[in-house]
């Protein structure tokens, strides 16, 4: 589903990212892990095209990403993404969030957007709060209402960038709970996360990364039950001591 | 110190005076608006030369007075032979000029904006088009509405400029009722309580909306 | 139609009789630079003043220093320089009027310096007090504290802080007032854009004369930027809030 081969990224003489590589299949569940500045967050921008990136190719269900004919509204509205920052827009209401996108790119008519959106605003539990506007609602509500948001649009796959790292410790399991029943009903994800709770309960595979490079790529049980590099496992003890 | 009797006896010449101001007000700002929201897009696109065109239009019209641009046109569009008459001609002067006063604005409110927003409408498929109509311009002239609007107050003001290229505006006419009747004392006094009276209150009011606006922030 | 431009002009004759055409503009340039840097002396002292007033804690004084703020900016630069021209000899007692009226030398640049000087005196008034209140309310108090009068605290503690802040903004304004000395040719001050004028109404040069003046201000403008920013280097400390390093 989303193949990504040696890809490096420069910002002027800086080196952000250094030949990564990795793939991840339909209907898997991928956390990259890592200390801050390690790449991760704009390694996952590169995969919707919002970094661009100087060489290497990534292919999103076979379409280039960085092939300069590539239609990349089009690319990126069937890939989900969720930002640190939840990034609802603040001037409209939650029902209009919701359909702004699903009517002006996918062209949908107001009715079957208004109904996709509220059915999704329901299962996000949030379905009272339809007609509130963003800056009404709390951090967790807010960041599964952009959940709902990218869901609206039929993702094929959906990228998670730190979605709970913005969020009050309280607030971080309603978050995780609907990422962790999107995993169960099979989507493909690929979550930048510290949450390593999570990434044990439901990924398949972990990938850890440092200084723009992809250290270790394993499976879930081998990566926190043996991990091979140093650095990772450096990673591991300073975040699982608490 | 004001004659009112006076001032009933010119009040058409007044009033029309004061109609061409705000109608050079009005269009200076609409046009100095959409213009300046051009430029404001033009500067900070990625594409060099039109962000340097922009940067240049902008930086002259700063840096220069509104009464030279006022000269500039008054001369040049006879010269290149237009024959509009100089009470056409400043609307063209008013609407550049503001444009670039306008876009320094817009530019600040498209800047306030942050990055995420863009990368989120970016994210869902939005065009660029579509992310500046939908997302960024909607939200950035909610921000600066108040600023837009002390702008136009100023604009206003700056119309009585005209009056030094002997158009009737509302100063104009004033100056045409003083010397008339060579009631300059009367006729100025009252020229500067008619434009506080119309000034102060919406600048008063102004005041208010930008807290107001500022508490939703 | 052909361009035909005559930029040997400026160093014509003028029809005026005061020489070529280069000291006319060089004549208007020293009036533009006289009615502004005056002005601008009058308008940080007289805004300062309004600003500190209108932050004080005795609400006559900052009712007086808000009154001036609005009264001047709600009436546009012209009008303000007419009714100190032609109204203000008028109203003031007889004797002082006639003077100003028959022997006040240059009565054009005092008018203009003065007007130009009051009506900046309100935007800076704004700045010097939206400048006071950045500042953390700790300061004031922690000079207080420390036994200083309230007139010392604000001459040692609180202005030369609030100075540093406003600089930025000040630049724009002191920009402004050249720009503004523009409206005085209304009031017959021979500056520079009313010298534009004289010489393309006597040589027809259009396009020359345009370009000359537009150069001059452009030049007047990147200079008052750069100085702006030389000063504001100057004036930065390290770690205070905007001084960064």
């Amino acid at each position: 589903m989303i193949d990504i081969n040696n890809v490096s990224k420069w910002y002027g003489q800086f080196q952000v990212l250094t030949d990564c590589s990795t793939r991840i299949n339909k209907g898997e569940v991928v956390v990259v892990c890592g200390p801050s500045g390690s790449g991760k967050s704009t390694l996952i921008k590169c995969v919707n095209g919002l970094e661009p990136f100087q060489s290497g190719t990534i292919l999103v269900d076979g379409t280039s990403v960085g092939a300069p004919k590539t239609n990349l509204p089009k690319l990126r509205s069937r890939v989900g993404m969720v930002f640190q920052h939840f990034e609802l827009f603040p001037h409209l209401s939650i029902t209009e969030n919701l359909c702004l996108a699903q009517m002006k790119v996918l062209g949908r008519n107001h009715e079957e957007a208004h109904n996709k959106g509220l059915q999704l605003l329901d299962r996000v539990g949030l379905k009272a709060h339809a007609e509130k506007f963003p800056g009404q609602l709390s951090g967790g509500q807010q960041q599964r209402v952009a959940i709902a948001r990218a869901l609206a649009m039929d993702p094929i796959a959906m990228l998670f960038d730190e979605p709970t790292s913005a969020l009050d410790p309280e607030m971080i399991n309603e978050v995780l709970d609907v990422m962790t029943q999107l995993a169960a009903e099979g989507m493909t994800m690929m979550c930048v996360t510290h949450e390593m709770g999570f990434a044990r309960r439901v990924a398949h595979r972990v990938i850890f990364m440092d200084h723009g490079q992809i250290v270790e790529d394993a499976a879930k049980d081998e990566f926190f039950g043996s991990p091979r590099s140093e650095r990772a496992q450096q990673f591991l003890s300073k975040i699982l001591q608490h | 110190m004001i004659d009112w009797q006076l001032i009933a006896d010119n009040r058409e010449l007044l009033v029309e005076g004061m109609l061409y101001s705000l109608k050079l007000t009005g269009t200076a700002m609409l046009g100095g608006i959409v213009i300046g929201c051009l430029l404001a897009l033009a500067r900070l696109s990625s594409f060099k030369p039109l962000s340097l065109f922009a940067a240049f239009y902008v930086n002259l019209f700063r840096s220069v007075p509104l009464v030279l641009v006022i000269f500039w046109f008054y001369f040049l569009i006879p010269y290149f032979g237009f024959q509009i008459g100089p009470d056409k001609s400043v609307f063209i002067t008013f609407t550049l000029f503001e444009a670039a006063y306008y876009s320094e604005i817009i530019r600040a409110g498209i800047q306030s904006i942050s990055r995420g927003q863009v990368s989120a409408a970016y994210a869902l498929g939005l065009t660029y088009p579509q992310t500046m109509r939908y997302i960024l311009l909607p939200q950035a002239f909610r921000n600066m509405l108040p600023v837009l609007l002390t702008q136009t107050v100023v604009l206003f003001q700056d119309t009585s400029l005209v009056t030094i290229i002997g158009i009737k505006d509302f100063m104009g006419s004033n100056v045409v009722v003083a010397s008339n009747n060579s009631a300059m004392t009367e006729m100025y006094t009252f020229a500067a309580l008619a434009y506080f009276c119309v000034c102060f209150p919406v600048s008063l009011m102004l005041k208010r909306l930008h807290k107001r606006i500022a508490v939703i922030r | 139609m052909t361009l035909n431009l005559n930029w040997g002009i400026l160093l014509e004759e003028s029809a005026t009789g005061d020489g070529p055409y280069w000291t006319l503009l060089a004549t208007g340039l020293q009036w533009t630079l006289a009615t502004a840097l005056t002005g601008w002396v009058i308008a940080l002292l007289v805004g300062s003043i309004v600003g500190v007033l209108r932050t004080l804690p005795y609400r006559p004084l900052a009712l007086l220093g808000d009154i001036y703020v609005e009264v001047f900016r709600n009436i546009p630069l012209l009008v303000q320089l007419f009714f100190w021209f032609f109204v203000w000899p008028e109203v003031v007692p007889q004797e002082i009027g006639r003077w100003m009226k028959q022997d006040m030398p240059y009565p054009e640049f005092i008018t203009a310096a003065l007007g130009l000087g009051w009506f900046t005196a309100a935007r800076v008034a704004e700045q010097v007090k939206s400048g006071i209140l950045s500042l953390p309310r700790g300061q004031k108090n922690a000079a207080l504290a420390l036994g200083f009068s309230l007139p010392q605290t604000y001459r040692l503690v609180i202005l030369p802080q609030a100075f540093r802040v406003v600089i930025p903004p000040l630049t724009s304004e002191f920009m402004n007032i050249f720009k503004n000395s523009a409206a005085a040719l209304a009031i017959g001050l021979t500056e520079l854009t009313f010298q534009m004028k004289q010489m393309v109404e006597y040589s027809n040069e259009v396009i020359v004369s345009i370009a000359a003046v537009t150069t001059i201000y452009m030049t007047l403008a990147f200079a008052v930027n750069r100085g702006m920013a030389w000063l504001e280097k100057k004036a930065r400390v390290p770690g205070m809030i905007g001084g960064g390093r």
